[in-house]
């Protein structure tokens, strides 16, 4: 509230980042850390929140020939199973819900996060970080677990000059190494870039019509880029969780069938 | 509790009011990091919780319920079709039977009419036949009867005649012999 009476005051462009500020609505401390009720766990619960209740009130009727509520609920669970199903295997299955938890809770956020005044829980490095290293952290375990040393097959790619070894193994450790990275960063980036994108667009909105006159007029350009932008961010926000989870599906592969 | 936080929230919001490019960079602070991935965990592991134990298995029930129906149904559907085509199959061949016994029936009726009026033709025939003959007995019978009676006539009528013409008297067997003679010729 502050900040934006602040950037009124100075008559200049909204602050594009401004969208990004963690707001603490009710301040916690748990055994020492900071647990505070903010923004940012607003929108998770109620992504969370949103995503039990099309799964569980859509499906209320359990009809036969469904309403539509319960088509989608309905469709989003045969999408994800099948993707899990012919990406992990069948044996992967017991990770469907994992998945489609991943899926469902990022879709949400993403989606929401399209909302004028709502906060992109996916926006934050934390969260696609968290929700990355989870992956990563699974992928190894179940590896391990399932394959023993068997796992480290995985740096081993068949079927080359031994000689390749030497180069090949480093590269394929590091590219394992570096997959929460690109992982989490690819969500993060893509929700940052395209809500700061919208909020320049926006801004110069206000700006032109704040000044008035003939520029006003011109205002209309960037209303209708960031008309067009919030499409391709809708489209984005299903993408990227549909990334997430697709990935998450191979990197669940690998932890299951480690040999190429 | 709440103390702490109230100051760095502060803080940030007074460098920003000055202008100044100190402030992070609100998604990479890491002041907010843990509210947020203590958030993040109570929110996703209860979202995990409530799909795995609850929704999925619900919606897996409702789906494989509606497969198995469907698939009974087309059971059904199959079974029913094959009931038909049964029906159809024997409904065509008691007609096919009964075309060749109504055909079967007419071939023997028209043989035994056939047969009949050969014989009722044959027994009219040969009555016809018996009843020429009959007639043609009568008729040489009556013929025969006739020529005798002609022969009396005319032995009768000569008789007369030579006793009137002549005057003398002449036996019945001259009388007679000359008839003959003269219808003999």
């Amino acid at each position: 509230m502050a900040n934006d009476q602040a950037h009124q005051a100075q008559g200049g462009m909204p602050d594009p980042i401004h969208q990004f500020e963690i707001k603490r609505h009710l301040d916690l401390e748990v055994f020492g850390v900071d647990a505070s009720f903010t923004n940012s766990s607003l929108w998770m619960i109620i992504a969370a929140v949103l995503v039990s209740l099309l799964m569980i009130w859509g499906m209320g009727g359990r009809a036969l020939v469904p309403t539509r509520l319960q088509s989608i609920a309905e469709i989003s669970y045969e999408f994800i199973a099948i993707m899990v199903r012919d990406i992990v295997g069948a044996s992967g299955m017991k990770f469907f819900p994992f998945v489609f938890t991943i899926f469902m809770f990022i879709l949400f956020m993403n989606m929401l996060g399209m909302l004028p005044g709502a906060f992109t829980a996916t926006s934050s490095i934390a969260v696609t970080a968290s929700l990355a290293l989870m992956v990563f952290v699974t992928v190894i375990v179940v590896g391990f677990a399932k394959n023993g040393l068997g796992f480290l097959k995985l740096f081993v790619p068949s079927g080359i000059p031994k000689i390749l070894y030497l180069l090949v193994v480093p590269i394929e450790v590091i590219s394992f190494l570096s997959r929460p990275v690109s992982h989490s960063v690819r969500l993060f980036a893509n929700m940052l870039a395209g809500h700061i994108t919208l909020k320049v667009f926006g801004g110069f909105v206000t700006m032109l019509i704040g000044t008035g006159g003939t520029l006003a007029a011109v205002s209309i350009f960037p209303l209708m880029m960031a008309f067009a932008l919030t499409a391709l961010e809708v489209l984005v926000a299903f993408l990227q969780a549909y990334v997430f989870a697709m990935l998450t599906c191979m990197y669940l592969h690998d932890a299951l069938h480690p040999g190429h | 509790m709440a103390a702490k936080k109230n100051n760095t929230q502060e803080t940030t919001q007074v460098s920003h009011g000055a202008g100044t490019q100190e402030k992070v960079f609100p998604p990479l602070d890491p002041s907010t990091f843990a509210p947020q991935l203590i958030w993040l965990a109570i929110s996703f592991v209860a979202l995990y919780i409530v799909m795995a134990r609850v929704a999925l298995p619900r919606i897996a029930t409702v789906i494989e319920e509606r497969r198995d129906r469907i698939a009974s149904d087309l059971d059904q559907a199959e079974q029913l079709k094959q009931q038909t085509d049964e029906a159809i199959a024997a409904y065509e061949q008691a007609l096919a039977e009964a075309r060749a016994r109504a055909h079967g029936l007419a071939q023997e009726t028209r043989d035994t009419l056939s047969h009949e009026i050969e014989a009722e033709k044959a027994q009219v025939e040969k009555q016809i036949a018996k009843k020429m003959g009959e007639a043609e007995q009568a008729i040489a019978n009556a013929k025969s009867a006739a020529i005798g009676n002609l022969s009396q006539v005319a032995t009768d009528a000569a008789q007369t005649i030579v006793t009137e013409l002549i005057g003398g008297k002449l036996t019945k067997t001259e009388v007679n012999k000359a008839v003959s003679k003269a219808l003999a010729s």
